[in-house]
């Protein structure tokens, strides 16, 4: 047994999908490779030999790295994968558009968004946005898998891998970077944090949202949306929690203004506490709500704000 | 210029799924089915890209057993030119689908390839990945805009940064997210029309292609239902209830 992870980075931060990985690995058992592709990997590849549970980090710097490609890095991945029992990404948008790429070109078929390790070849998976949960078993003498970062808790740091530089051959690629927008915030991370405020299409308008974003800053949260709000056009497309948007599973879930599509409700129920703030007392959201209140966001929101 | 869409028919996304009672798998007797959303989001760009005169040809297909040809004419009525059938009983996995397309693709040489970013039925988000694998061409997932000017494709995809801009040689493959387009409806004409579009039907095993079938469906269960909780009746109770009962703030 021997796990080859592909670590996710953005140059300047190994993320947290890779530390969940890490963690699914360790409960594969055996040994657990990480590899780390990049323009400059120095700094990734020290993050990364300080995880506990990895036992070497590989490292391949090359310029076309810069911005981990699919095109790059799965033909990487595949001269490697000939070490390895299982290849593990974290569920992300990175690990969705790597991983099967991996395994076309290893010749298997990828297992997504895995929730539970049963052993090493049989895994527990959401289908029909998370209203069923499949248990699969793959034959395939290599397994590549993504796993879900709400299954698998980060991994601590505490480690001490060996970091080496392995040789691979870097395809040239016919993808070229054109640019990137990046939301930044001072805000803790969606998938990460421990209370997500979200807004749905109830909020009313992108001047609206304000409320939801204060809410959130008075309780340290992160703020989320239902794809509603997002196609309205209130906040962009990275705080779309749902079945195509980010899986989280905070301690505290507040929704404020959302009807509760069972596309989001698939994204944000499995948070520990979830709490529904809606005018429409027969909302589906209030079936999963631990404290539902009826009644005008407008004016709950503001009495919230100034209470808690 | 070519294009070929993948659909693949689907639960609609309106109907809740129950599993079956001994477990096997879900229960999609007499449960309406529809066009994958994120397949016909792929057809609607191919019918615009059509209508912008960069596409000349749009070319659907679909596998599965005869009931999928419902959502190749559905396609056909959005505006795809011919569809092509690969007959298939049961479930293919991913792997196959791509090497099923790939194999169809040898034929008909398309410039670009659009597919959903994932079905939701199984929610796995793989095709159009291992599509481009196969074909060793370069892939643009979970799209949001696609422009295509002088044989090359610019992409903008929805990834969990915010948005990433790509451009690429074609072909391609690219796989489309929500907010890609919003489809049109199909107008009854169309719809009449569509139903005299060519639609060939070939077999896996025309194709030549081996089904691997190395993912084995052990189970399907239901998710821990999550109780309904209780209604608060104001703002002080509902702080109250998060302070005292529940601890979280």
């Amino acid at each position: 047994m021997k796990t080859l992870i592909i670590a996710e980075h953005d140059g300047q931060n190994l993320k947290g999908a890779t530390l969940s990985a890490v963690t699914a690995a360790t409960q594969l058992g055996g040994a657990v490779d990480v590899l780390v592709c990049g323009a400059a990997v120095a700094g990734i590849a020290t993050q990364a030999a300080a995880v506990a549970g990895v036992d070497r980090v590989l490292t391949i710097e090359d310029t076309a790295l810069e911005h981990t490609l699919a095109e790059c890095v799965a033909p990487i991945a595949k001269q490697l994968a000939g070490d390895y029992t299982h290849v593990i990404l974290g569920a992300s948008t990175f690990g969705k558009d790597i991983a099967p790429r991996v395994a076309a070109l290893c010749g298997v078929n990828q297992i997504s968004e895995v929730i539970e390790v049963v052993d090493a070849e049989t895994f527990k998976r959401p289908i029909y946005a998370g209203n069923a949960i499949a248990t699969v078993k793959s034959s395939d003498a290599l397994k590549v898998m993504t796993v879900r970062g709400t299954a698998f808790a980060a991994a601590e740091t505490g480690g001490s891998a060996a970091i080496e530089a392995v040789t691979a051959t870097v395809p040239a690629a016919k993808v070229r970077f054109v640019g990137a927008e990046v939301s930044e915030s001072d805000r803790p991370e969606l998938e990460s944090a421990d209370i997500v405020v979200s807004g749905g299409r109830g909020v009313g308008s992108k001047e609206n949202f304000a409320q939801v974003f204060e809410l959130a800053d008075k309780l340290g949260a992160a703020v989320g949306a239902s794809r509603a709000a997002v196609d309205s056009g209130f906040v962009p497309n990275d705080m779309q929690v749902g079945q195509t948007g980010k899986m989280v599973a905070p301690k505290l879930y507040i929704a404020v203004g959302i009807s509760g599509a069972i596309q989001h409700l698939a994204g944000m129920k499995e948070s520990a506490t979830i709490v529904a703030i809606n005018k429409d007392e027969e909302a589906p959201i209030f079936s999963i709500a631990d404290y539902g209140l009826v009644g005008d966001l407008h004016d709950i929101l503001p009495e919230l704000i100034s209470k808690v | 210029m070519k294009a070929l869409v993948a659909v693949k028919r689907v639960i609609d996304y309106n109907v809740k799924v129950r599993v079956k009672a001994d477990n096997s798998d879900v229960d999609l007797a007499n449960t309406k089915m529809s066009i994958n959303p994120f397949c016909e989001i792929a057809v609607e760009e191919a019918v615009r890209l059509k209508e912008a005169g960069v596409v000349s040809e749009i070319v659907v297909v679909s596998i599965g057993d005869k009931s999928c040809q419902e959502q190749m004419r559905y396609a056909m009525a959005l505006g795809a030119d011919r569809g092509i059938q690969v007959e298939a009983e049961g479930k293919v996995n991913s792997l196959d689908v791509a090497r099923i397309l790939a194999k169809v693709n040898e034929s008909e040489n398309a410039d670009i390839l659009l597919l959903g970013k994932q079905a939701i039925d199984s929610d796995n988000n793989q095709t159009g990945q291992m599509l481009a694998a196969l074909l060793d061409v370069p892939q643009a997932t979970f799209a949001s805009e696609v422009k295509i000017a002088d044989g090359k494709a610019q992409v903008t995809r929805e990834v969990d940064g915010g948005l990433v801009t790509l451009e690429m040689d074609l072909p391609a493959v690219v796989t489309t997210d929500l907010r890609l387009n919003e489809p049109r409806f199909a107008a009854l004409p169309k719809i009449m029309q569509a139903k005299r579009k060519p639609l060939e039907v070939k077999t896996v095993a025309d194709l030549g292609v081996e089904l691997s079938n190395s993912i084995e469906l052990l189970s399907v269960d239901t998710p821990a239902e999550r109780s309904g909780g209780i209604r608060v009746d104001s703002v002080d109770a509902l702080i109250d209830k998060l302070r005292n009962e529940a601890q979280v703030i």
